[in-house]
């Protein structure tokens, strides 16, 4: 190669290379602010703070809501399968709100570990199935979650995602 | 292989080749995206959870991925301008550039409307979506860049090294949803891992995926085309051309 270009594509490189880092570390240095949310592990460890807005995520317990009938009061745990964290809400659930759906609940906490939601979002994972096949799978006693997972664990460790 | 890209870089030899590759970009493009939307709208089953919104995938998925490949290409193009000073690397890289900035549009327009009845949002700050609100606004300033100079020069110069350094955030947007915690979900659709959705799902998203694609080189290469005229209109080889075509 021509020294000239050479030189030129090294500056480049190094021009790339440098932002990379800078980028990569004030990322590295944010991290705690990109996280949408907290996890109840989190929240269990004190990190979220008290009588702030946050969000929180996780799983809602199976058998956990628990809802008002003369109201929209709503209550149910959410949990990343080893702390819990107790939420109260009073409103509209999204439609994809369900027991062991992934769930991201906007509030506060109060002084004794419960968080009051204002808003509740919905998480979906990346797993689609024609209701057929979850029917199916219901049916010989899986959940479509199980369904999922297995098709992680089956994975080829290192393969390229798009 | 030297030799190559600067036989690939002349201007006439690039407007021969891509004058017989045009066809076949075209054919394929509306083959794909035809038959894949109508597979995907029609015939594809619905979701269990989500039911027919899930479709919105068939468009969202293809024009995430383009508005992330067309802002690689440009920065490989922009290289290969700034360091083997190939004219036609930079006529690809400005055509490129507003196809990218609309796919990033589609994306996120689509990501909001899919949001609104799955997750009860339309937009929530977290790490995907706000790497992807950034890849439109690198687009914009790259476009805005370009024409910012007096001189074309300068302004492809500027326009290269925005579109070389701003490539830093396509892997933060791959893998914003495994680096932080986000309401986004993990990829769908991946070439070499097992699909997480059955094949008769699968089928007309990659056809949409693959046609997408052809769509994005039939579009570079007509508008490239267009663009080395437009710039080499001085050029012996192209007052031929306009005496023999009239």
């Amino acid at each position: 190669m021509h020294p000239k270009r050479k030189q030129k594509l090294f500056i480049i490189l190094g021009l790339v290379t440098l932002s990379a880092m800078a980028i990569g570390l004030t990322l590295y240095a944010l991290r705690s602010n990109i996280n949408l949310f907290f996890s109840p592990v989190q929240i269990a460890a004190g990190e979220a703070p008290v009588q702030r807005t946050l969000r929180a995520g996780g799983m809602v317990k199976e058998g956990s809501v628990a809802r008002d009938p003369e109201s929209l009061d709503v209550g149910f745990v959410i949990t990343d399968y080893v702390e819990d964290l107790e939420v109260r809400y009073s409103g509209i659930l999204p439609d994809l709100f369900r027991e062991g759906q992934g769930v991201v609940v906007v509030g506060q906490l109060d002084g004794k570990g419960h968080l009051m939601a204002s808003e509740v979002l919905a998480k979906h994972d990346e797993n689609y199935m024609p209701s057929e096949v979850a029917d199916a799978l219901e049916a010989a006693g899986y959940s479509p979650a199980d369904y999922g997972d297995a098709a992680k664990n089956t994975e080829s460790a290192g393969g390229a995602t798009y | 292989m030297w030799a190559f890209i600067h036989k690939f870089g002349s201007p006439k030899w690039f407007y021969g080749i891509s004058a017989r590759l045009l066809p076949w970009c075209w054919f394929l493009a509306v083959a794909l995206i035809l038959v894949g939307s109508i597979w995907g709208l029609a015939f594809a089953p619905a979701d269990y959870q989500q039911g027919d919104s899930f479709r919105i995938i068939y468009v969202h998925v293809p024009a995430a991925f383009l508005a992330q490949s067309i802002f690689v290409s440009m920065a490989v193009a922009a290289l290969v301008f700034m360091v083997w000073k190939i004219k036609v690397a930079d006529m690809a890289a400005a055509v490129m550039a507003p196809l990218g900035a609309a796919m990033t549009f589609v994306a996120l327009f689509t990501g909001s409307v899919w949001g609104m009845p799955t997750w009860g949002t339309w937009w929530i700050w977290d790490a995907r979506l706000t790497s992807m609100l950034i890849l439109l606004f690198l687009y914009v300033g790259v476009i805005a860049l370009r024409g910012a100079f007096t001189s074309r020069d300068s302004g492809a110069r500027a326009a290269s090294v925005l579109s070389m350094v701003g490539v830093i955030n396509i892997p933060v947007i791959k893998y914003s949803v495994d680096w932080w915690y986000t309401l986004h979900q993990p990829a769908t659709f991946s070439i070499a891992s097992r699909p997480s959705m059955p094949v008769e799902m699968w089928w007309p998203l990659l056809l949409m995926v693959l046609g997408f694609y052809a769509f994005f080189i039939a579009i570079t290469l007509m508008r490239t085309r267009n663009e080395i005229l437009r710039r080499e209109a001085g050029k012996h080889w192209v007052r031929e051309l306009a005496a023999g075509d009239a």
